[in-house]
């Protein structure tokens, strides 16, 4: 059920959400997002440009991230904008490893009831995406 | 070759028809980790008020990327693409990319900016069905200069 406006108030909290991230992950995205850059996929050749070790895509990011708002809205078709900066790399290792994920509204349209919703995604203790912002038409 | 600026203003002709299907946001969906039943199940999409089952908002990233690389890949653009990071990204949705669309996409090279060697390039992706405006995508890729 998409979530109602007049139970969000400017404050609100939306995780944290832990999101685990190996490389199967990564070659699944890849295959579905058509993105088959191998500094995603193969660690010689990411390492062969510099990179630490394997990358997800920022896209990947951005879509796990995505999710946790989805589900604070009760209806993913409900995020009609989302926008972010790159600000670092999720660096997955042969282990895998964490995305960290929390939300907090910022701002409410009581005309249009849409609520605007900051998103902070951090792995390895860096920030990943910056000025992480989504639009959500509530109800 | 550096970035070539005459490109800015520039719309490439419309790519697809490309047909989603319910496989295709089935996949997508699992990668990112999304469970929302109206990404799996027609049932709870209808029961949503879709047509049927709705694609994740960053899944529109696939129709620009078909789109865009009519840009990226045209050896004017003086585009390198492994000196490529992906600096920002942002979607409108207009409605749900949703499965049985048959989605058309055109890119435009909105600005090219140079910078300490640098240079960001903000594009943007119109998604349509029909005449019906569907995802707008806009994208900042920054190609890094050389040392």
């Amino acid at each position: 059920m998409p979530r109602s406006f007049d139970e969000v108030s400017v404050g609100d909290q939306l995780g944290p959400v832990t999101v685990p991230v190996a490389r199967e992950t990564l070659v699944a995205y890849a295959g579905a997002s058509l993105d088959q850059n191998p500094i995603h996929q193969d660690e010689v050749f990411a390492k062969s440009v510099g990179l630490p070790d394997v990358i997800a895509h920022g896209m990947w990011t951005m879509g796990a991230a995505g999710t946790v708002v989805a589900d604070w809205a009760g209806d993913a078709g409900r995020v009609v904008e989302y926008g972010t900066r790159f600000t670092s790399m999720v660096v997955v290792p042969s282990s895998g490893a964490e995305l960290e994920v929390s939300g907090v509204v910022k701002s409410l349209d009581e005309a249009a009831r849409r609520a605007t919703v900051e998103l902070t995604a951090t792995s390895g203790g860096q920030k990943v995406l910056g000025r992480a912002l989504a639009i959500v038409q509530l109800d | 070759m550096p970035v070539n600026e005459d490109f800015v203003g520039r719309a490439f002709d419309p790519v697809g028809p490309y047909a989603v299907d319910a496989a295709m946001i089935a996949d997508f969906a699992s990668a990112v980790g999304a469970s929302d039943p109206v990404h799996f199940d027609a049932d709870a999409a209808r029961a949503a008020g879709y047509r049927d089952v709705i694609a994740p908002p960053t899944m529109a990233v696939r129709f620009d990327q078909l789109a865009s690389r009519a840009y990226v890949q045209d050896p004017e653009a003086g585009i390198d693409y492994s000196r490529v990071v992906h600096g920002e990204q942002k979607f409108v949705h207009h409605r749900p990319i949703t499965a049985g669309d048959e989605l058309m996409a055109q890119t435009t090279v909105d600005s090219i900016r140079t910078a300490g060697g640098h240079a960001m390039i903000s594009v943007r992706s119109e998604i349509t069905a029909g005449d019906e405006p569907v995802a707008t995508t806009t994208s900042t890729i920054v190609v890094r200069g050389g040392e």
